[in-house]
């Protein structure tokens, strides 16, 4: 069966023929490696390790005994210089192991994961697996069967519908064999009748790749090029034509989607152990060599733009992500962490214009147009302003999957984006929910 | 936990320099507010340099004054009341030139200025300014200028001459020696009214109202010309065609209804104009897709049963100023469910 175009969406210039060619490359090891505990979605890690301890890779040193968490292990062999509080991506002060790795270490060799049980969610689990995707999510917790929603459709998501990055592509062309690997583990442990790789039409050779590798029984399906085609909601749509309820999770209507190369990084964990050490970035936009990088965790996002050529002269932005969900970097010396899925480094012309001062919405619609969720930004943002929290729950703004397609159509620059998260928090905070 | 280790920077450092940390999306994708009034502008302009060179000296009289008024009110607002100034945005400039081209081309100077201050001090600014206001700035400064000086700008409706006839006929008693004759759509309503026939053939004023009509409002010498201005307006995708198909749509059917020319009444008494460049106006129409068909075909509606059945026959401007309050009627009409909605009750039912 499959589904729908979703409404709504933009179409920007996607950038991505800069790095969509260039194979992944093995970063090396920086000076140090500056590994948070709280790289996912949930509750921080415990550090397991002290200073002056040597650690040997894949060693678990972060850990906490909480349902919504991922541990963290040693992305190389060597000595803990320091746990400190330092700055991550996120924008947040986290504590941190400081590894000093060893020189002309092995960098294949390492601890394999021992997870408490056989299966998907055990071992994604013990690997700290989270969604590679961006959103960092924990792997295993979406990877426990449930009665009372059964799963019948996975999907892997593989559409990468941000401007800028192509990580899941190459790994989607270099290693197909992984991703369906992952996609197979998946379906197992969740007892899904239906795997399907979705893919955007704009990358045809891992399109062939995968369906070369795919075995019977899993689907390679290729989704229109439309940003944000990779949300999940969108995604599950375009798949399978069903709607996941407003404030339901996928599992309601018996799907599950995971991110292409989470799927890979688990088949390495349940077959080899492997946990999540090392990553693919893509290196991108205003720097002399872009690239794709796999990526030990923890490797300053400075030593990569710096194995990317450098940044050149008329790079103003800095971003750990693609362009429209990206956190900024103020600080390039933040490590790398599992879910950042690019590094893109934008010129003036490129990046969004800062407006100085208040600018009105001369209510043009072009936000009601683009908005993949059927919503009224513009009212939200009003209400928002306003601080009328009662009308942003009117106009649904707990729906927003905050994709930005409002703030990036919008001729007077409004933040609407913003403003509609920041209606979302008062609601949340209210105890209002979807 | 709290010992100052800094983390050593990379052996290679990337290229320093100031570096903007702002939120997300790092890139925008819109034309900017101001590129799109000077679209409108710009789509205006032929059929605006088509009257100057058809009308002559008095329409650059019109287009100056209501410009300038236009403009000046929003400056000394701002600069007044000590506000950011916003005359850049490009919108009170399409307001004086919209204001202009519903003028008729011997209103004297003094009443242009008083309606571009009207459109932009009244129905704009006091209102907020851009963004803010319930009704289209230039209609507003039109309906004034109209209803307090009605004979004025009644009598001085049609002019027939051009360059020189109207620099002969300026200096010598300082009176406009205006052509004494009505509007064609005037003459078709008093036929109307009389219950008789037509004056004239409808489908013979085609070639005149697409291309040469000097018997109307500065902006309404050629049809043809904004049309071509608003469908550009529509390729660019500034203008939604949803307002101009239910306007002018709804415009040709009722009037052929009414048993008269579809055509003659689409082309004439300004619905051209209105339905591309007035009703289209984003502050004071629906937001929602199918609100604006509404709001279109509304429009059509008042305007056309009112040329009909009312006082007099130009109603395009009054037409879409009812409309303009209708709007956010018509959008809380046309809310849309997000996507994912299940209806409340149907959530109540699953859970008992």
């Amino acid at each position: 069966m499959a589904g729908g175009a979703f409404r709504g969406g933009i179409h920007p210039p996607d950038h991505k023929g800069a790095t969509s060619g260039s194979p992944i490359e093995r970063a090396p090891l920086p000076d140090r490696l500056t590994v948070p505990m709280s790289q996912h979605l949930g509750a921080p890690c415990v550090p397991l390790v002290a200073k002056g301890d040597r650690v040997e890779r894949g060693q678990l040193i972060g850990e906490i005994d909480a349902l919504i968490s991922a541990p963290v292990h040693a992305p190389a062999s060597g000595e803990v210089v320091a746990i400190v509080s330092a700055l991550t991506p996120a924008g947040i002060r986290a504590p941190c192991v400081v590894i000093e790795p060893e020189a002309g270490q092995d960098r294949d060799a390492y601890i394999p994961i021992r997870p408490e049980h056989e299966g998907a969610g055990p071992s994604a689990r013990a690997a700290g697996l989270v969604g590679l995707g961006g959103a960092a999510f924990p792997a295993a917790v979406k990877l426990v069967p449930s009665k009372h929603t059964p799963i019948d459709t996975v999907i892997l998501n593989g559409c990468e519908c941000e401007p800028f990055l192509t990580c899941d592509h190459r790994v989607m062309l270099e290693s197909p064999d992984r991703v369906i690997a992952g996609a197979l583990h998946i379906a197992r442990a969740v007892g899904a009748t239906r795997t399907v790789v979705a893919v955007e039409d704009n990358k045809p050779d891992a399109i062939e790749a995968l369906r070369a590798a795919a075995p019977d029984g899993v689907e390679v399906l290729t989704v229109r090029t439309r940003y944000p085609q990779g949300a999940e909601k969108q995604l599950i749509f375009a798949v399978t034509g069903r709607v996941v309820p407003g404030g339901k999770l996928p599992a309601t209507i018996g799907c599950l989607v995971h991110n292409v190369q989470t799927a890979a990084a688990l088949a390495d964990a349940i077959e080899t152990g492997l946990p999540l050490i090392e990553r693919v970035v893509t290196v991108s936009g205003a720097v002399a060599r872009p690239g794709n990088f796999r990526v030990a965790i923890g490797t300053p996002v400075s030593s990569l733009l710096a194995l990317a050529g450098g940044l050149t002269p008329d790079a103003v932005r800095v971003i750990a992500g693609g362009p429209m969900t990206a956190q900024p970097l103020g600080d390039l010396d933040v490590p790398v962490v599992k879910g950042m899925s690019g590094v893109v480094a934008l010129t003036a012309d490129e990046a969004a214009p800062i407006v100085d001062s208040d600018q009105p919405c001369i209510r043009c619609g072009r936000c009601v147009e683009a908005c993949p969720m059927v919503l009224h930004p513009y009212a939200i943002a009003n209400y928002a302003d306003r601080r009328m929290w009662d009308g942003c729950e009117r106009f649904f703004a707990l729906d927003c999957i905050e994709c930005g397609c409002c703030s990036y159509v919008c001729p007077t620059r409004r933040p609407l984006l913003q403003l509609v998260r920041t209606g979302k928090g008062a609601l949340m905070a209210k105890g209002v929910r979807r | 936990m709290e010992s100052k280790v800094k983390v050593a920077p990379a052996s290679l450092p990337p290229v320093a320099g100031v570096r903007q940390v702002a939120a997300g999306p790092h890139i925008a994708g819109a034309p900017s507010g101001r590129r799109i009034m000077l679209l409108v502008v710009g789509a205006l302009t032929p059929a605006a340099l088509w009257s100057v060179w058809c009308l002559g000296l008095p329409a650059v009289v019109v287009y100056v004054c209501c410009i300038v008024a236009s403009v000046g009110t929003e400056f000394a607002w701002n600069a007044l009341l000590h506000r950011p100034q916003t005359v850049m945005d490009g919108s009170a400039l399409l307001t004086g030139v919209l204001l202009a081209m519903c003028m008729p081309p011997m209103t004297p100077w003094w009443i242009c200025m008083v309606a571009g201050i009207v459109a932009i001090g009244l129905a704009k600014m006091l209102f907020g300014g851009l963004g803010y206001n319930l009704f289209n700035p230039a209609l507003v400064g039109r309906a004034v200028a109209l209803l307090s000086w009605l004979g004025v700008m009644g009598e001085l409706k049609p002019y027939a001459g051009g360059w020189l006839v109207a620099v002969q006929n300026v200096p010598a008693t300082g009176k406009f020696d205006a052509i004494n004759g009505a509007t064609r759509l005037a003459i078709a309503a008093a036929d109307r009214a009389a219950g008789g026939a037509y004056h004239f053939d409808l489908a013979a004023q085609y070639p005149a109202l697409l291309f040469r009509n000097l018997a109307g409002s500065v902006g309404e010498v050629s049809a043809a010309l904004l049309i071509a201005g608003g469908l550009f307006l529509i390729v660019v995708k500034v203008v939604d065609w949803r307002i101009p198909l239910g306007y002018i749509g709804t415009v040709a059917v009722l009037s052929w209804a009414f048993g008269s020319d579809p055509v003659f009444n689409v082309l004439a008494g300004g619905v051209v104009l209105g339905a591309f460049f007035m009703a289209t106006d984003y502050v004071t129409s629906p937001i929602t897709k199918n609100g604006r068909l509404v709001f279109g075909v509304g429009c059509g509606l008042f305007n056309i049963v009112t040329r009909f059945y009312g006082p007099m026959p130009e109603t395009t401007t009054f037409a879409i100023l009812f409309m303009n309050g209708l709007a956010p009627i018509i959008d809380r009409m046309f809310m849309p469910h997000p996507f994912g909605w299940v209806k409340p009750v149907k959530e109540a039912k699953a859970h008992a």
